[in-house]
């Protein structure tokens, strides 16, 4: 909303205290653009030896050994992206079906009703959903992993020793943490198609099914390829978590059902005790890597939903 | 009439079973909130006791003992978070709101979109570079820096979202008076979008209250009172943390306890910030 052309134009000759209040509340704002500045400075600065001493190989590089202080960030990276992966494949579907339902199936009240407890799961501290995945979620995919090894073993993916911590365990609670950003946007973007599409769809014989994969699919898919990104971007920083399943072990393996590691999970567990400055400028590295791939996600993202926001106003 | 033909009754099936696969997917939703909810309060509410609340911790392997230093770190860490961060969201806001339809506005916007969606675990490593690295110390101050810096660009876009509802017409009518604009949006804006920036800024503080990756290695944990500002403090997430992943069984009840309590303070956090909302029938309040 831009301010009208109103009196607030004619507001006359610029009293001093206005301008110094104008000028206090843009120092404020400054402060913000000050912070992600400095962010990415100041990451940048305290990672100036891991990158002097590997260079841009530290990317792809498998080696992670505090020891001998060889540092590789492909492990992590790895674990990262197989991780958020396994989560969108869940969260995906789930959340679709789950927003479809909510929007164009569900009566009003109970819709909101329901979507107001989805978003609540978003409201819980991931740390608490890392306890139940210790607790609840690592027995159950112990439980089913020799299971899944016999029946799908044949694919490199379900290989390997029944640890229940894992890629898997860890890809199925990330799915539980993003599904809330999926359900909310997509069924807010789905709500938004016309009511005269949907109408002359059905007009013309279309079951209701057809009308939201005819009509409400197409309609939404900028919006709801930004609900994703969105989820994406929050898989990927995840941190509590994951560290809490996956298994923290910094190996690159195909197989789901192996302990890997993932990009924040390596931060939240060494950091703190990281003894050398190669070791502390090596981890911020990786920060600094997971800061930049989630911009670039998270970007995609307001891209999309803006691009949908602005067809439905 | 045509007979109805075997490709309708198809697409009926494909419907009704379309339908039905979106039901079962609301339902494993729904029942993951409810199932979570239950089985933390079956577990954690029977440790939840007075003793609990208000004990330290007793020494590693010694069953027994409470959280009451985590609480108050919690409270201290988000307190302070709050003071340092809600006023300069409230004030970028301001500045967005009443003067940002230029260039500036565009950067803090942008900004703030980028802050917003950074891991919080990176803003913990921006917190120990600019804290903990100078001052060669974990402490309560870097650990509230890092929430702080979480919060901004929270209470930054919501508060923008509700100054903007404020009517034109109420700050011409005011203008129109004689009174000059920084009064204007001083004790007319401001207050009439108070209840939104309050649902904002609570919205904010219980989601930054559950943070614990950014603590890790800023406020780092005890298990013992804090010792002011620049030393090592508890938080509640943490003691889950490190509670859970340790071998003690007795730990892992007194997770379970310290996780019900930190629900019960992010959901009624939650759910104040959304009964803040429900009066605002009439419009703009007042």
């Amino acid at each position: 909303m831009r301010m009208s052309p109103s009196v607030l134009a004619l507001a006359g000759p610029r009293w001093g205290a206005d301008d110094a209040f104008r000028r206090m509340t843009l120092a404020f704002g400054l402060v913000i653009v000050g912070l992600a500045v400095a962010m990415g400075g100041t990451m940048a600065v305290n990672s100036r030896l891991a990158w002097r001493a590997f260079g841009l190989p530290f990317i792809w590089t498998s080696t992670w050994d505090p020891v001998a202080e060889v540092f590789g960030a492909w492990p992590f990276i790895w674990g990262t992206l197989v991780s958020s992966a396994l989560a969108l494949s869940v969260a995906v579907p789930l959340g679709l079906g789950t927003a479809v339902f909510l929007a164009e199936v569900a009566p009003r009240r109970l819709s909101d009703a329901a979507s107001f407890a989805i978003e609540l799961l978003a409201a819980i501290p991931t740390v608490i959903m890392g306890l139940m995945g210790i607790f609840i979620l690592v027995p159950l995919v112990r439980w089913a992993e020799p299971w899944l090894a016999r029946t799908l073993g044949f694919l490199p993916f379900f290989r390997g020793a029944p640890y229940g911590v894992g890629m898997l365990t860890a890809g199925l609670l990330l799915a539980f943490i993003i599904l809330p950003y999926i359900v909310s946007i997509t069924r807010e973007i789905m709500l938004t198609v016309p009511r005269s599409l949907r109408e002359a769809a059905l007009g013309l014989g279309a079951t209701k099914w057809e009308v939201v994969r005819l009509v409400v699919f197409p309609y939404a898919r900028s919006g709801v390829t930004g609900a994703v990104f969105l989820a994406l971007g929050r898989a990927l920083g995840e941190t509590m978590a994951v560290t809490m399943v996956i298994g923290n072990t910094p190996k690159v393996s195909l197989s789901l059902l192996e302990p890997g590691y993932s990009m924040a999970a390596v931060l939240a567990n060494e950091f703190a005790e990281a003894s050398s400055d190669l070791y502390v400028h090596s981890l911020v590295a990786i920060g600094l890597v997971l800061f930049g791939i989630t911009i670039v996600v998270n970007a995609i993202a307001r891209l999309m939903i803006h691009r949908a926001t602005v067809r439905a106003s | 009439m045509t007979p109805p033909d075997a490709g309708l009754a198809r697409r009926r099936r494909t419907n009704a079973v379309m339908f039905g696969l979106a039901a079962v997917c609301t339902a494993v939703a729904l029942s993951v909130l409810f199932v979570l909810l239950a089985y933390i309060t079956w577990k954690g509410v029977s440790s939840l006791t007075w003793a609990f609340l208000s004990r330290l911790p007793r020494p590693v392997g010694e069953p027994g003992g409470g959280i009451a230093h985590a609480i108050v770190g919690t409270v201290k860490l988000v307190g302070l978070a709050a003071v340092l961060g809600v006023p300069v969201g409230v004030l970028g806001a301001t500045y967005l709101s009443e003067y940002g339809s230029n260039r500036f506005g565009f950067a803090i916007r942008y900004c703030a979109d980028v802050l917003n969606g950074i891991p919080s675990i990176v803003t913990g490593i921006f917190a120990f570079t600019v804290v903990v690295l100078p001052l060669k110390h974990f402490s309560a101050l870097a650990g509230s820096v890092a929430l702080a810096v979480i919060m901004i660009p929270l209470v930054l876009r919501s508060s923008e979202e509700f100054l903007r509802l404020v009517p034109v017409s109420v700050r011409e009518a005011a203008l129109a008076l004689g009174v000059p604009r920084w009064k204007v949006i001083a004790r007319v804006v401001l207050p009439t979008a108070s209840r939104g920036i309050m649902t904002g800024s609570l919205l904010a503080v219980s989601r930054v209250a559950g943070e614990t990756a950014p603590l890790v290695f800023t406020a780092f944990g005890a298990r013992h009172w804090d010792q002011g500002w620049l030393q090592p403090i508890a938080a509640l997430p943490l003691v889950i943390y490190s509670y859970a992943i340790s071998p003690y069984e007795d730990w892992h009840r007194q997770a379970w306890a310290a996780a019900f309590l930190l629900l019960i303070v992010v959901l009624a956090g939650n759910l104040a910030a959304r009964a803040l909302m429900q009066p605002r029938q009439e419009g703009t309040g007042s």
